[in-house]
């Protein structure tokens, strides 16, 4: 078991094996995203309150879910890196960052392109906007701490430390910001027993999901790639890949 | 209880020897400088000058507006004293000593950011109070800014100390501003949610207790992710 995870966590084999998966990866991605998309935006029902403007939760809401889901990832795989060492932690610590940074990024934009025909402005100082907002913060102080160290290793366990740190702060955040002001939509599709959105605009939505979240693994793979290159720079194999390219 | 050839008791007499030793000498060398310390309370009475300024003098809208911005200017104060609790040992190399020393660092770096919440956290308390009653604040909302910034400035200085011991000689304090202020929110949010209902007549306790949790979550974990981050920013 051991041995097998030991394995995969060399950066080699992790450099070889995620070529492939990216590819699968990204044509997975391709695939719930036309199917996501045409049923979101041609297939499902009009609404009943916000006509088609709605439309943009296909986007706004899988973009704000993986936003929370990427710093889980962080965090964990920082984590994971300071207590083993393991560089492919560090690295997918890493590069999930600028992407997460984008979703939550993404989130913002499009929950206030939604707001201005809605509520009538781009921005209010609602709860879940302004702790979304806090998470965009938390993202980019967490690049510029790594990305003020010299030594790559010594910045990936900083920023470990911080990325733990806002993990600790996440539910504080959250229910803090709840408390100080509520303004946004309960959630519709998390209630158990009986999801209060129909179905026909929850399975597109559904498929946007595993569209954001095979994405998100198809860039991340991509972007470990060239970590890799960078952290490795000075093994053998490295060096035979980048000279049997270059001839 | 033994462990080794000391005894629970010994250990324990060990430890709070070493706490106030660094305490001592943190609060020595502040004392030495102290007109450094009166840097931040500068800092501190010049932006609330400036918000009239900006606003205009109209006193009522002030009146409405000034706890929020004693709090928020005190927040900015704060962090900006924070690089000083290691960044002249980190100049001298003495914080290396601390991280070889005998002793867990943790014990270690709750005396140093505790002596820093002393030298630059009560005198601000002292000041901030000093300003609110000076522009007529309501003696219900000054009770409540003193209580939310007596629980709420030593979270600061816990919170900012893992910040410091992360970017401490990186890129100057811009970088610390951008690591904290997120971290920072919370505690603002409480304290002002308390201010408010203190001026409206309103009860603060929930408020109060949320801070004291806060307060005791940051004395148990950040000066272990104080510690942690010291040791790899010097590795």
């Amino acid at each position: 078991m051991w041995k097998f995870i030991h394995k995969y966590a060399s950066p080699k084999v992790f450099y070889d094996l995620s070529l492939k998966l990216s590819k699968w990866f990204g044509i997975a991605c391709l695939f719930f995203l036309i199917i996501g998309l045409y049923g979101g935006l041609v297939m499902a029902p009009a609404d009943y309150q916000q006509g088609d403007s709605f439309r943009i939760i296909y986007i706004h809401v899988p973009s704000a879910w993986m936003s929370l889901f990427i710093y889980m990832i962080m965090a964990i795989s920082g984590g994971m890196g300071l207590i083993w060492h393991t560089k492919i932690a560090e690295i997918i610590a890493r590069s999930s960052a600028p992407i997460g940074a984008s979703f939550t990024f993404l989130a913002l934009v499009t929950g206030s392109i939604w707001g201005k025909p809605m509520w009538g402005t781009y921005w209010v100082w609602d709860a879940r906007l302004t702790s979304e907002l806090i998470l965009l913060f938390l993202y980019l102080g967490f690049i510029a701490l790594q990305s003020a160290f010299e030594d790559r290793r010594v910045g990936a366990r900083a920023g470990a430390i911080l990325a733990l740190v806002g993990i600790v702060n996440i539910p504080i955040i959250h229910y803090s910001v709840e408390w100080w002001s509520t303004l946004h939509q309960g959630p519709t599709v998390t209630k158990f027993d009986a999801p209060s959105i129909d179905t026909r605009m929850l399975i597109p939505l559904i498929l946007m999901t595993l569209a954001f979240k095979t994405y998100y693994a198809t860039v991340l793979l991509i972007r470990s790639r060239s970590e890799i290159l960078q952290y490795e720079c000075n093994t053998s194999w490295v060096k035979q890949l980048i000279e049997g390219k270059s001839v | 209880m033994k462990f080794g050839i000391f005894t629970w008791d010994e250990i324990m007499n060990k430890f709070m020897n070493t706490f106030f030793v660094i305490l001592q000498r943190d609060l020595i060398i502040a004392f030495r400088n102290r007109y450094e310390l009166v840097n931040p309370l500068m800092f501190f009475i010049m932006v609330i000058v400036l918000f009239p300024l900006a606003i205009g003098s109209d006193n009522a809208l002030l009146t409405q507006l000034m706890a929020g911005i004693i709090w928020v200017t005190a927040l900015l104060a704060s962090t900006l004293s924070l690089e000083t609790i290691f960044r002249s040992d980190f100049e001298d190399g003495s914080i290396e000593q601390l991280t070889l020393a005998n002793y867990p660092l943790t014990l270690l770096v709750s005396a140093k950011i505790l002596a820093h919440w002393l030298v630059t956290g009560v005198p601000l308390i002292v000041v901030a109070l000093f300003v609110g009653y000076f522009l007529s604040l309501s003696s219900a909302t000054l009770f409540a800014l003193f209580i939310t910034l007596l629980l709420g400035t030593p979270i600061l200085s816990l919170i900012g100390s893992i910040a410091v011991a992360l970017s401490i000689g990186l890129r100057g304090g811009m970088l610390l501003s951008l690591l904290i202020l997120p971290l920072y929110m919370p505690v603002l949010i409480f304290s002002m949610l308390a201010v408010n209902n203190a001026t409206v007549g309103l009860s603060i306790e929930a408020e109060t207790y949320f801070l004291a949790g806060l307060l005791i979550l940051a004395m148990t974990l950040s000066p272990i992710a104080t510690a942690a981050s010291l040791r790899i920013r010097l590795s």
